[in-house]
């Protein structure tokens, strides 16, 4: 459904390239989990497949079309979005629009769908999040992972094919993560596409079927999450696993 | 107070309210539409960063902000007639007023654009809005709201301001109370009762202006 190849990135002002030359391959029904260190490139990758940053070069294929990610015009871009959607680390709800209209807007104003319809769906999304009690409520009332499941609700009301999340718990307090976490589960086993950057391994490892390895702005290894956790193949690989399981076992 | 004094400031008071309501209001509600245009224009060429016209906004609020309003009224009511270019006072006082006070309010609605969290333009992008959706929706109400005390502030300033048309032949409040002291002499008495005008006027707009903020808070805290 989705791949890129040979992505490259680099800042203005970093000499450093942030991304040099990432390829994935996202299968319909797909979770494929992004791992890697701090500063590795993770949110960058996404961010260039959504076209929020401009990627130096790199090829896209979406939906049986390629794109040149460099050269993308504006309008297939938005071609390209209204069929994915992004889950933010930091939510970004739209402040200033309640929890519904923060949900319907991308139907009413983004697909011209009719504001009744929009609505009915905004509202079985907020209840599949959980959330629909708080239809008329601003995001600015509610907590971090209530928030999250919101924009949640935003992403899937649009009924895309793929969606990419950014580290969608890294910033919310550890006794919120897990309301998050299942609400994701769900989606997986609804067959929902995914694309996510986590830091949790439980998910990656037992909700995820797919694993990119990523360190430094290169894939270090990817496949079955099975795979990967049990028998990884390189010694990053097994380095950066203990590591993070280490963590965990403290916590 | 003598007698007489009481009769002049009671007669002055009509006529003052007078060229109050059917002058200085509009030139003030005039004026404020104008700025208020041009000032959101202007933020939002500098906003979205348009090359070439984002120049021309910086050069237009750095003439304006850097010469003094009197002077602009000057210019262009008794310099600009000799270029050929003649308007009329009332025109005159609402151009310049609007463009003076819009370089200002341009800055205003830059700083209040730029608090908005750049995420929220991205989230709109990524729910498939377009730009103008994401504008209206979403980015300019918010930006609204952080201008709004500062918006509110230049149009208090304003109101005050009108009193300088008086010097290009605007018979506004100020202007009349004025000619009404050419008549009396009683410059001290006269010029309390405009002040004590502009001031209980200036005070329902600072009072109009806390209930537009309570208003516009509705949705509570930015996290
Ligand atoms: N807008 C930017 N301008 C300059 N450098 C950037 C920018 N965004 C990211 N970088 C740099 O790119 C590198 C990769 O950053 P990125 O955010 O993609 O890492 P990450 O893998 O998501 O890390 P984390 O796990 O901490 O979120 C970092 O060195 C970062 O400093
Ligand atoms: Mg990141």
């Amino acid at each position: 459904m989705l791949q890129v190849k040979d992505v490259y990135k680099s800042f203005e002002g970093k000499g450093q390239e942030v991304l040099r030359g990432v390829s994935l391959h996202v299968n319909k029904g797909d979770v494929t989990a992004i791992l890697g260190p701090s500063g590795s490139g993770k949110t960058t990758l996404l961010r260039c497949i959504n076209f929020l940053e401009r990627a130096d070069s790199g090829t896209m294929i979406f939906d049986g079309q390629t794109y040149d990610m460099h050269r993308v015009p504006k309008d297939q871009i938005r071609r390209i979005r209204k069929k994915t959607a992004f889950v933010f680390q930091n939510y970004n709800l739209f402040l200033n629009q309640t929890v519904l209209n923060n949900v319907t807007l991308g139907l009413t104003s983004g697909r011209k769908v009719p504001r009744e319809e929009a609505e009915t769906r905004a509202m079985q999304a907020l209840r599949r999040v959980g959330m629909a009690e708080k239809a008329a409520a601003y995001p600015g009332s509610l907590s971090g992972g209530q928030q999250q499941r919101v924009s949640i609700a935003r992403a899937i009301a649009a009924e895309p094919e793929l969606i990419y999340f950014d580290e969608p718990t890294s910033a919310l307090d550890p006794e919120l993560i897990g309301e998050v976490l299942s609400v994701m589960r769900e989606l997986a086993q609804d067959g929902m596409t995914m694309l996510v950057v986590t830091h949790e391994m439980e998910f990656a490892r037992h909700v995820s079927s797919q694993v990119v390895f990523m360190e430094q702005g290169v894939v270090v290894e990817s496949g079955p999450s099975e795979a990967f956790f049990e028998a990884p193949k390189t010694e990053r690989s097994r380095a950066f696993i203990r590591s993070i399981l280490g963590q965990h076992e403290i916590r | 107070m003598s007698e007489r004094l009481i009769r002049i400031l009671s007669d002055a008071l009509p006529q003052l309210l007078e060229k109050f309501v059917t002058m200085t209001i509009p030139l003030t509600v005039l004026s404020f539409l104008l700025a208020l245009v041009i000032s959101v224009a202007v933020a939002m060429i500098q906003y979205a960063d348009v090359k070439g016209l984002r120049l021309l906004c910086r050069g237009y609020i750095w003439i304006i902000r850097c010469t003094p309003l009197l002077v602009q009224l000057y210019l262009v009511f008794y310099g600009l007639p000799s270029l050929g270019i003649v308007l009329d006072a009332f025109p005159t006082a609402v151009l310049v007023f609007g463009v003076n006070e819009g370089a200002y309010m341009a800055e205003t609605m830059r700083g209040a654009l730029e608090a908005v969290p750049a995420g929220q333009m991205e989230a709109g992008y990524c729910a498939g809005l377009s730009y103008w959706s994401i504008m209206g929706h979403v980015v300019l109400p918010q930006a609204f709201r952080t201008a709004f005390p500062g918006l509110s502030n230049s149009l208090i300033s304003m109101v005050k301001g009108t009193s300088l048309a008086s010097v290009i032949t605007v018979t506004e409040m100020f202007r009349q109370a004025v000619v009404i002291n050419g008549r009396v002499y009683e410059s001290l008495a006269l010029y309390t009762e405009v002040a004590l005008i502009y001031l209980v006027f200036c005070s329902l707009l600072t009072l109009l202006q806390r209930w537009g903020e309570k208003k516009l808070n509705v949705y509570g805290g930015v996290r």
